[in-house]
């Protein structure tokens, strides 16, 4: 039983990092009929932002003699690289994706891995072949419940997550910008005539995704605390088959999909030898998605696709 | 004007002609012994400790007034030749040296992508080459006259439960490892084997692999937890150890956590942190905590060029040793060329229990050595402390 829980909580923070990032894969992929294969990467950009927000702020607190709880400085650090990444969203859109809108569908897809290229060499050339590690703005305290282990920064990593899909569940439920993604989702061509700019309304939608990324990618830093520049990609992939299978226009959907792969991916190496755990855990997405081809929550809607 | 033409073409003549004389009684009386190293190119560091190792031991040769063979004091003459770290120089490096330079054995070169292609060129020239920091089977594989300073891979694995078993008496082992690199999982696999010979069948209780860029081991772990093992053994590269480290701690694993020679970077224990404190891997040779000869040499190397030698640099300096020793054991040279060739690789092969500052050594049939490796602690204060010398 312990062997279990311990594998549960396992799978809840792994799948934290899937939800995380197949939001933002999912909302481009509802709104906007578009892959953003640079997500990924957004993800890997967001989490060195935030390692050098982070650093930045703990010299900054160090030359100004002040002592800060470290919780403080690691919930300043996530709103601040949110921020930076959503501006970085804003400027893929901007750059990748508005100039190519009536170009061929696969030159946006082709665009979108070229920008994941060069953000992942540009860092690269920036900072280098060494490793990064992330600082350890919280330390780690280690609970134990019988013989199951978790430690703060699960908990943390868990709860942050939760609460920032159920609050941009609320976004795209309540507010009037929500409103107008989720008409841009239901009839896309429909909605700029009603007067919502299909320029807001992408780089928005951009900002949001990149922001979600950014966090995961400070909360992967927090638990996995060895940054490189291309650790994005698989993870991205990963989250891709997680927003797909959530099915489109559920924002939702993504999430739960994301925390049953991480559940999927954990609990196959638990029964199975670990050298199979891909190799089982896609041969069963596969067959999810070969009975419900729309994923989860998916409506059948045109596969025609638009920008 | 033709009296100064005339002084100057009689006086150039006798330089000459001194010159040659010189050179001539040289060439039989001078040992040379070549050293093929990297001094630019990718990886200077390790032509430069190559280069300084040979050197120092020069020194003490000099100071002796030569190397004695049989009943003759020889001076020695070191040929240094830049290999650029690429294949194609070392091979040009290695034909050079021995076509033209006329030397006895050579020293090096120390990657394996350079040592098996040169190692190719002295074997077919019939004359000694040690490479004191290849690794790869490849280099002496069927070369009777190239042999090599460090431990190979399937010697490493033996070392590593020898260790374990002696020191803490375990029986249940776990390993994890990447199952889509060839140096761990090879390593696993020569773990496995060796742990399952000491300990019966079914003593690896937990063999867990994961795949590169994995970042999650957590599941893993908790299989590797819950089976009971006593250790983990997991022979992987500095940023995958701090990662399996961390977790393998946080999900309660309290038991000892032990490693090969790839944890031997500095990186590791940056990355690492106080989570890495106090864990054991193994490895050629270990600066901090050495005694005797070792220590001796860390001494004088540090001394004279001002940093704490490298494993490299170790070795080359038990390699030069090496081929001293088989020079010196031939009990004279004939000064044909070919035939002392011969008599300095007939010598080295017979070599035994050379009491070198990486561990002593015998050669096998394959030029390999069988050797001991050494076991390494990380410190409190996060330094690769010498802890034990372990023989297979």
């Amino acid at each position: 039983m312990a062997f279990f829980m311990q594998n549960v909580i396992n799978a809840l923070q792994w799948g934290s990092f899937y939800a995380l990032i197949a939001l933002g894969y999912s909302m481009v992929y509802s709104i906007l009929m578009l892959f953003n294969f640079t997500h990924g990467d957004i993800f890997m950009t967001g989490a060195y932002i935030g390692l050098g927000v982070a650093t930045a702020l703990l010299a900054l607190v160090a030359a100004l003699g002040w002592s800060l709880p470290g919780w403080l400085l690691l919930v300043a650090t996530i709103i601040i690289s949110m921020f930076i990444t959503s501006l970085l969203g804003v400027l893929v859109e901007r750059v990748g994706y508005r100039p190519l809108r009536s170009a061929p569908r696969a030159s946006a897809a082709i665009t979108g891995l070229m920008i994941g290229i060069i953000l992942e060499y540009g860092n690269l050339a920036l900072l280098g072949t060494q490793r990064l590690s992330f600082p350890e703005l919280i330390q780690t305290t280690t609970y134990s419940v019988g013989s199951v282990y978790f430690t703060n920064k699960k908990i943390f990593i868990v709860v942050v997550a939760l609460l920032l899909m159920v609050g941009l569940h609320q976004f795209i439920q309540k507010s009037r910008w929500g409103m107008a993604m989720r008409a841009m989702s239901y009839d896309f061509p429909i909605v700029p005539l009603m007067g919502v700019s299909l320029n807001l309304i992408a780089p928005l939608t951009f900002a949001i995704g990149s922001a979600l990324a950014a966090a995961g990618g400070i909360l992967y830093g927090m638990a996995y605390p060895v940054l490189d520049p291309f650790m994005g990609i698989l993870l991205g992939w990963k989250s891709f088959v997680a927003a797909i299978l959530g099915g489109r226009g559920s924002i939702l959907g993504a999430a739960l999909a994301g925390f049953l792969l991480g559940f999927i991916e954990i609990f196959t190496t638990m029964v199975f030898p670990s050298t199979f755990r891909d190799l089982i855990a896609y041969s069963i997405i596969l067959l999810i998605l070969t009975f419900r081809p729309y994923g989860f929550f998916g409506q059948a809607h045109s596969t025609q696709l638009r920008l | 004007m033709r009296k100064w033409t005339t002084a100057l073409v009689v006086v150039l003549a006798v330089v000459l002609a001194a010159g040659l004389i010189g050179c001539g009684e040289k060439r039989q009386a001078t040992i040379k012994i070549g050293i093929n190293a990297p001094i630019t190119g990718d990886i200077p560091k390790v032509g430069e400790g190559t280069k300084y190792a040979a050197q120092m031991w020069l020194e003490g040769i000099q100071a002796a007034g030569g190397l004695q063979v049989g009943d003759k004091k020889y001076p020695v003459e070191l040929v240094i030749e830049d290999n650029e770290a690429k294949a194609e120089s070392a091979v040009k490096a290695n034909t050079k040296m021995i076509t033209e330079d006329g030397v006895l054995a050579i020293i090096g070169p120390q990657a394996s992508k350079q040592a098996i292609p040169a190692g190719g060129v002295a074997n077919d020239y019939q004359t000694l080459m040690i490479s004191p920091w290849s690794t790869n089977p490849d280099t002496t594989k069927n070369r009777p006259y190239v042999f090599r300073g460090c431990f190979l891979d399937p010697f490493q694995g033996p070392v590593v439960a020898k260790f374990i078993k002696g020191e803490f008496g375990f029986s249940k082992a776990a390993v994890l490892y990447d199952v889509a690199s060839d140096y761990p999982k090879g390593l696993a696999e020569f773990f496995k084997k060796a742990w399952e010979e000491i300990n019966g069948p079914g003593s690896v209780v937990a063999y867990e692999s994961f795949t590169t860029k994995d970042t999650d081991f957590s599941a893993q772990l908790t299989k590797i937890k819950d089976s009971g093992a006593e250790f983990l053994f997991t022979p992987q590269y500095y940023n995958e150890v701090a990662l399996i480290v961390k977790q393998a701690h946080e999900l309660g694993f309290t038991q000892p956590i032990v490693g090969s020679d790839s944890w031997g970077s500095a990186e590791t224990v940056k990355l690492c942190g106080p989570d890495c404190y106090g864990l054991f891997f193994s490895t050629h040779y270990a600066a901090a905590g050495a005694q005797g000869a070792t220590k001796e040499f860390i001494d004088r190397y540090q001394k004279k060029y001002g940093y704490v030698p490298d494993d490299v640099a170790a070795l080359t300096w038990d390699s030069i040793r090496l081929v001293a020793q088989a020079i010196e054991k031939t009990g004279g040279l004939t000064g044909d060329l070919k035939k002392d060739r011969q008599a300095v690789r007939d010598q080295m092969a017979k070599i035994k229990d050379f009491a070198g500052i990486t561990g002593n050594m015998t050669f096998t049939e394959e030029g390999d050595p069988i050797k001991c490796a050494v076991i390494v602690r990380i410190s409190d204060k996060g330094e690769f402390e010498f802890y034990k010398q372990v023989c297979p």
